[in-house]
């Protein structure tokens, strides 16, 4: 038996596989392929205070062991999860974070403040909690306000964390851009203000042109690029903020077997999230699942806290 | 894993893929094919061409890496299927037309076989391919090569009218179904969309599709949607 489990601010990861936000919907579509009970967590579909369209024109174009969206946040905003998925995610067995963008400053904030009302009257009434973190999205690429242009100021950074820290009494987990000024610098101030944990690295801004057309494949001009090409990127980011924190450290980009996941935890990750990879392998959580126990019993690994941090 | 019975090449970049096993599938439905390790990333959404108790099948056209990979394979050779995906085609009664356009025809091959005697209206840029195979389903068959088809069909003349090709077709289909019903037909368009997807199961929103009651996924709300309710853009 190997031990895979993890706490995160109180909250429990059964392992330290969490499916990432956009690649996952709220799972109910990958619920169907397998149980997602066997998952260490969710990170649903990036919300937005209001319902967003998203955006126009191509939303993927694969690249070199990559992948470029720009799907712009398409989401039913957060009374809508609310109402709807909620019900839903009460009866998961896995750590469920939500994971909230912006527009502005108060759409955070409302936002936040929803997800914390909905918490409390949960408790009131006697029932289970649906939501067990809030990962705050300062990161996403794809969204003209908002978004990444809170991510790379870190002293626009500083006020939404701070207010949304001041909103609601659960866990915060701030999701970093790799596009940041300085994503150490970015995680400290974080801590500082009272963050529980970082989550590192959101899609790398990127391009793709169209020859012929002699345009940009995107409406938006740039777009996100994750997947296998942005792995050494972002476990060298996990690496620097991990030795600049002492909250945990959520890592991912380009996650696709066990030893990726190993390499993630060996840099200082506390848990990682997978995200292209539920686009390679429908499967990829209970495979993961499966591959990670295998790996650890074979290396003789007992526990994730042997290796966590020893880079 | 699922194994190649033969992988056919009918025209200019066009394969015909037959695999065997046992697989499920309506019309207009379709599977996420993958025939290589990591790369490319992306399983590559096929429209079911025809399924039975021999196997399953595939139209597909060369398109980029996936597809290359796709037209190397051979009998015996292996690849994963994910599905059958997607809301398609309705089992309907009456006067039908299926209307393809190039690589669109792919569906509408399964179409023939579970409606006899719909009429089959299919149209090629530069190359016809497998019309024979529709001939021999003895429905009534046009065929076109070099002009546009959708030019040969009386919206009015039926009740149903099955559409897919590519987008400008599909922008044009909706354009003439909207004429057909203003003159009174009362003909139901219904168009099978082929979007770029990721995951194949509403997980993702790549394959989104702008309709007059929001957006909604081409993989699990469609492919195929009624001409009335897509909004093209572009």
């Amino acid at each position: 038996m190997v031990n895979l489990s993890t706490q995160i601010a109180g909250v429990h990861f059964k392992n330290p596989i969490v499916m990432a936000s956009g690649t996952f919907g709220f799972g109910r579509e990958y619920g169907k392929l397998y149980d997602l009970n066997l998952l260490g967590g969710i990170s649903g579909k990036g919300l937005t205070l209001h319902p967003k369209a998203g955006n126009p024109g191509t939303r993927v174009y694969e690249t070199a062991s990559g992948m470029l969206n720009s799907v712009g946040l398409e989401n039913p905003g957060v009374p809508a999860f609310l109402e709807k998925e909620c019900p839903h995610w009460e009866q998961l067995d896995t750590a469920r974070l939500v994971n909230l963008g912006g527009g502005t400053l108060e759409d955070y904030v409302i936002g936040a403040e929803l997800i914390q009302q909905d918490a409390d009257d949960r408790i009131s009434r006697g029932q289970a909690s649906a939501v067990d973190m809030i990962e705050l999205n300062i990161s996403c690429p794809n969204v003209k306000e908002g978004g990444i242009a809170f991510g790379v100021k870190t002293v626009a950074a500083q006020e939404v964390v701070r207010a949304v820290r001041q909103a609601t009494k659960l866990p915060l987990a701030v999701k970093l851009s790799p596009n940041a000024e300085d994503i150490a610098v970015m995680a400290q101030m974080c801590q500082e203000e009272g963050a529980d944990a970082v989550s590192l690295i959101n899609t790398i801004s990127g391009m793709k042109i169209d020859v012929r057309r002699r345009s940009s494949v995107f409406n938006n001009l740039y777009a996100g690029l994750s997947g296998p090409a942005i792995k050494p990127v972002a476990l060298r980011m996990v690496h620097q903020v991990s030795q600049r924190v002492t909250i945990p450290v959520i890592g991912m980009g380009g996650i696709t077997c066990a030893t990726d996941i190993i390499e993630f935890i060996m840099a200082g990750a506390a848990v990682i999230q997978v995200g292209t990879y539920n686009f390679m392998n429908l499967r990829a959580g209970s495979t993961l699942v499966e591959e990670l126990e295998q790996f650890m019993l074979q290396e003789n690994i007992a526990s994730l806290d042997e290796i966590r941090g020893i880079i | 894993m699922a194994t190649v019975i033969s992988n056919e090449r009918l025209a200019d970049g066009v394969y015909h893929l037959r695999i065997e096993g046992n697989y499920g599938g309506e019309m207009g439905q379709f599977y996420m094919l993958r025939a290589w390790g990591a790369y490319p990333l992306l399983s590559r959404p096929l429209s079911i061409h025809q399924v039975n108790d021999n196997g399953i099948e595939f139209l597909y056209h060369v398109v980029g890496e996936g597809t290359e990979i796709l037209a190397k394979l051979g009998s015996g050779d292996t690849l994963t299927l994910e599905g059958p995906f997607g809301t398609g085609f309705p089992q309907v009664e009456g006067r039908i037309a299926l209307v393809g356009g190039g690589i669109g025809i792919a569906p509408l091959y399964h179409c023939a076989s579970e409606l006899p005697g719909c009429d089959i209206y299919l149209g090629f840029s530069r190359e016809a391919f497998r019309t024979e195979a529709f001939r021999q389903l003895g429905a009534e068959l046009t065929v076109d090569v070099g002009g546009l088809i959708l030019d040969s069909v009386d919206f009015a003349q039926y009740d149903h009218v099955f559409v897919c090709g590519p987008h400008p077709m599909l922008k044009a289909a909706q354009l003439k179904a909207i004429a057909a019903e203003t003159a009174g037909s009362t003909a139901q368009v219904y168009l099978s969309l082929e979007n770029r997807m990721a995951c194949g199961i509403g997980a993702c929103l790549v394959c989104s599709v702008s309709c007059h009651d929001g957006q909604r996924k081409a993989c699990t709300d469609g492919p195929v949607f009624l001409s009335q309710e897509v909004i093209f853009h572009g």
